[in-house]
């Protein structure tokens, strides 16, 4: 009885197009959003630290994986590569120039991702599906050994790490030791609303339409005038470029310095692929839940047994996860492929109705 | 200047100065290429059977060898524990299409691709969970001897897994040239539905073939299991096979031999004559780089079946 | 050579030639799809091909679609060369087309399907995407309001934001119809547009083709084996069988041809 659109017509286009259509999302979205900025003032230091800011990287660069996969149908299973290409150029760009605001380094740190993402990505004019997925593997593979073995990238640092200088922003210290959890969890919630909002209206503008209709029919899409190559190019570049952000945030916001494993198969690429499976493809706010899914059954699974007396060890717990995981996988393929946004899209319906039955 | 000279020159000079070295490199190559194919194989069969790309080949791998493993270390002795390996390997088909194939008939490629995502991790997972994580030993008798071949420096266990990987290829070769099952198998790959409207048994297929991809990882998981050990990584050769598979196209039997050899040698040769001037390691991207090129140029590979688009 | 003296069925008249097609031959390994075709379309005009299953129909618009390149012959529309161009060029010359089977993208609404048939004409750049409101927004709407218009003219307007994949079939033809008029073509291929429909489908289906033909005097290439539409509307038909062309004339010319009868029309028994 509270979620009814009866009453709101739509009678321009424009409100017809709006992003929440329905005024009840609007609002929900809204607070959702005040929510998630006040969230530092009752969390504690664990949580920000550990989970929250943590969800926020992997939300953008679910994001990104999503706007390739999900929208352009086109497979990666390089994602810790491109995120690995953020971080370092940011690192490199903080560490060379001085005096850079990090927002700009962070920026064009994504570029740099979208830069090495076309690179990549132009084999998919010719190939497809497992193919393409071939081609990210090798730019996954690559790209760490030369982050690994190439000196000039971690500046000849003999432990091999990258570290994040510490900077400021209006003059608080949002990366380096200095940073409190708050500040650099404020930074990393504007990018992702911020970025959620860009990626929002690219997809529901032509760019979408067209990499949908890529990955939808490719032939027909070309035959009515869509570019593939330009189409596909461009998908790959604004997924880096959201890889790229989210893997410099990672870095510089979550974990403080990183070697080249904390951007592999198992760490990113396949994580970010399960958050968006279950979280819904083709869906912006379904990658966010699905980030927030991935990352919390970890803790989830960390903290519950002892809450009702079980004990597990940490290597039963990572089975356990990894069986969770898989299972959850096949579970939504077959039952969900939309994932998390479509059974939460469901419940919305069902919402309408309540408290009648139909 | 000096890099040009190392990649274009040096490595043919230290070639021709050092034949025995090469051909050691291409023999231990060669042998690694059929442990290489031996996995590819099983990618191949479900291919051909389901038009389906199983990525958890190589956690079946691993999942098959820690098994036996497992029941070894049980006290069982290797006839017993091959034997219930395999029956382990065959509820396990069964399981897969009951849960995980029936359910996902004629969906899109790559929603079946990454079903076997999820499956590769649930194997992987539950693997570890009852066998455990460390690395084990498995010692199946096979005879590991060094030899000399003239100059050349040869292990009688290499010489096994090639004769292994031979025998199982004809079998298998043998397997779809010359039943109805091969025939069935192709319809089925190309449209389920369909297949299953003119009456072939869906299911039966299906397990059957997911039957012999588990025989197939046993094996493989043997060979590997008893030259490197048991352990986790085992489930990682699953990606060294996706170039395998695009060198010798993804249909064909023949080709991931051929595909696992050349991606074998060409990974050891690049990083005995090539690695000196990359600093090393180069044989994490070399089967990978080399995919692409094909790729670019030759998508179905080898042996593969070209694939015309109509509208 | 005008040959303006006919009107078209629905009144119009027909101009000159606006496509030539010669000589084409195309192969597929060792299949012959197409044979020698040659054969003009005159602007404005309705022209038919017919013939059997695998007579080369659908690959004859492929080869104007530029989809794919025939190995002999040349096609010309509006004196530029068709056959050579990349596929995406046909749209970018005023061609639009429908697919035997339905090539609509699954996972969009009716509207955004018929959106994408627009999609040429929208110039805003990725930036003004990425912020919508403004410039972008504003193009988006001039262009819903294109789209709403062949909703309108199409009456599916009740279907607009329904996912296509969940239409039943006589619908998606018609949003498939959509997208291409969508695109306001000069020249529109239609390929069995009508197949698998009811006879109040067929009629609508023949009541918006001839409007098309009618009101924005776009020229059409029709496949479809109905004869009695085939008669009823089209200027003048085409034959193919065996990727050979069997007649080029009127429907009242190609009825009476001997070649024809044999091959395909078969005489009727009262």
């Amino acid at each position: 009885m509270f979620y009814r659109e009866a009453g709101q017509f739509k009678t321009t286009y424009a409100a017809d197009q709006a992003v929440f259509p329905i005024l009840q999302d609007k609002i929900a979205v809204l607070l959702a959003v005040a929510v998630a900025y006040a969230v530092p003032l009752f969390a504690d230091e664990y949580w920000l630290q550990a989970i929250l800011i943590q969800l926020l990287v992997f939300a953008l660069m679910a994001i990104g994986l999503n706007i390739l996969m999900g929208y352009a149908g086109q497979i990666s299973l390089g994602t810790g590569a491109f995120a690995a290409v953020g971080a370092y150029a940011c690192y490199k760009l903080t560490t060379n120039i001085e005096g850079m605001n990090i927002v700009v380094a962070i920026l064009l740190s994504g570029g740099v991702a979208a830069a090495v993402g076309v690179l990549f990505g132009l084999p998919s004019l010719r190939i497809k599906g497992f193919y393409l997925a071939v081609a990210t593997l090798a730019a996954q593979f690559f790209i760490l050994w030369l982050f690994n073995k190439v000196g000039w990238f971690y500046n000849d640092n003999p432990s091999g790490t990258i570290t994040a200088p510490p900077r400021e922003l209006f003059g608080i210290a949002v990366t380096g030791p200095k940073a409190t959890p708050e500040a650099r969890y404020w930074l990393c919630l504007t990018f992702l609303v911020v970025f959620a909002w860009l990626a929002k209206n690219l997809v529901r503008g032509r760019i979408g339409r067209s990499w949908m209709a890529i990955r939808d029919m490719d032939i027909a899409a070309e035959i009515i005038g869509i570019r593939p190559l330009q189409t596909k190019l461009t998908a790959f570049a604004i997924s880096s470029f959201y890889c790229g952000v989210g893997g410099a945030l990672m870095v510089f916001c979550w974990l403080g310095s990183a070697e080249t494993e904390a951007f592999d198969l198992p760490t990113v690429s396949f994580p970010v692929l399960f958050m968006i499976i279950i979280g819904g493809l083709g869906s912006i706010g379904g990658s966010i839940l699905g980030a927030g899914f991935i990352v919390l059954v970890p803790i989830f699974l960390t903290n519950f047994p002892p809450m009702i007396g079980l004990e597990i060890s940490t290597a039963l717990q990572k089975h356990l996860e990894e069986i969770i995981f898989g299972g959850l996988i096949v579970f939504f393929l077959i039952v969900e492929p939309e994932g998390i946004a479509r059974l939460w899209q469901i419940l919305r319906e069902k919402l309408r109705k309540w408290p009648f039955p139909y | 200047m000096e890099f040009l000279e190392s990649v274009f020159v040096a490595p043919f000079v230290e070639m021709w100065n050092y034949p025995a070295f090469l051909a050691e490199l291409i023999l231990v190559g060669l042998s690694t290429g059929v442990l290489y194919s031996l996995v590819a194989l099983g990618f191949v069969l479900i291919f051909k059977a389901s038009g389906m790309f199983n990525f958890a080949q190589g956690a079946m791998v691993l999942f098959a060898a820690l098994t036996l493993v497992g029941l070894m270390e049980q006290g069982l002795p290797l006839w017993a524990a091959l034997i219930l390996s395999v029956a382990v390997m065959v509820a396990l088909a069964f399981l897969v299409e009951r849960f995980m194939l029936r359910h996902l008939v004629n969906q899109d490629g790559l929603i079946l691709f990454m079903a076997t995502i999820g499956l590769n991790y649930i194997l992987e997972g539950s693997g570890q969970l009852f066998w455990g994580s460390d690395v084990k030993r498995l010692e199946v008798g096979i005879p590991d001897q060094p030899f000399d071949l003239g100059p050349i420096l040869l292990n009688t266990f290499d010489i096994t897994a090639a004769g292994i990987g031979a025998v199982l290829v004809v079998t298998l070769a043998i397997f779809f040239q010359k039943t109805s099952m091969g025939r069935a198998l192709r319809a089925v790959a190309d449209d389920h539905q369909a297949a299953l409207s003119v009456g072939i048994p869906l299911k039966t297929i299906w397990i059957t073939v997911w039957t012999i991809a588990g025989i197939v990882a046993l094996v493989a998981g043997i060979v590997w299991g008893a030259k490197a050990g048991v352990q986790f990584s085992l489930s990682l050769i699953a990606l060294k096979a996706l170039p395998v598979l695009i060198l010798g196209g993804f249909t064909s039997v023949p080709g991931a031999i051929i595909g696992g050899l050349i991606i074998g040698v060409g990974e050891k040769v690049a990083e005995g004559f090539w690695g000196p001037a990359f600093g090393g390691a180069i044989e994490n991207w070399f089967a990978y780089m080399l995919a692409l090129v094909f790729l670019v140029f030759r998508p179905q590979g080898l042996f593969g079946e070209k694939i015309i688009e109509r509208v | 050579m005008s040959q303006s003296t006919s009107p078209t069925a629905s009144g119009r008249a027909i101009g000159d030639v606006i496509m030539k097609v010669d000589s084409v031959s195309l192969s597929f390994g060792g299949v012959r799809a197409l044979d020698n075709v040659s054969f003009e379309v005159r602007e404005h005009e309705i022209l038919a091909i017919i013939g059997p299953n695998g007579a080369g129909k659908s690959s004859m618009l492929n080869c104007i679609n530029g989809f794919y390149h025939p190995q002999d012959g040349e096609i010309y529309y509006k004196g530029k060369r068709r056959d050579t161009a990349k596929t995406y060029e046909a749209a970018e010359e005023g061609i639009a087309r429908t697919f035997q089977n339905i090539a609509l993208f699954k996972g969009m609404s009716t509207l955004d399907n018929i959106m994408t048939g627009r999609g040429l004409k929208m110039k805003k750049n990725l930036f003004w995407q990425a912020l919508y409101y403004g410039p972008a927004l504003r193009e988006e709407l001039e262009h819903r309001a294109k789209a709403e218009e062949v909703i309108d003219f199409l009456e599916i307007e009740a279907i607009r934001k329904t996912p296509v994949g969940r239409l039943p079939y006589g619908l998606q033809k018609r949003v498939e119809l959509g997208r291409a008029l969508a695109a306001e073509p000069d020249l529109l291929l239609l390929d069995e547009p009508m197949a698998g429909m009811n006879h109040e489908e067929k009629e609508d289906m023949v009541r918006y083709i001839l409007d098309v033909n009618d009101e924005f005097g776009t020229t059409i290439i029709l496949i479809e084996h109905d004869m009695s539409v085939v008669m009823d509307i089209s200027d003048r038909v085409v034959v193919l069988d065996y990727g050979k062309k069997l007649a080029e004339g009127t429907p009242d010319e190609v009825k009476r041809n001997q070649d024809v009868i044999d091959a395909y029309l078969g005489v009727s028994h009262d």
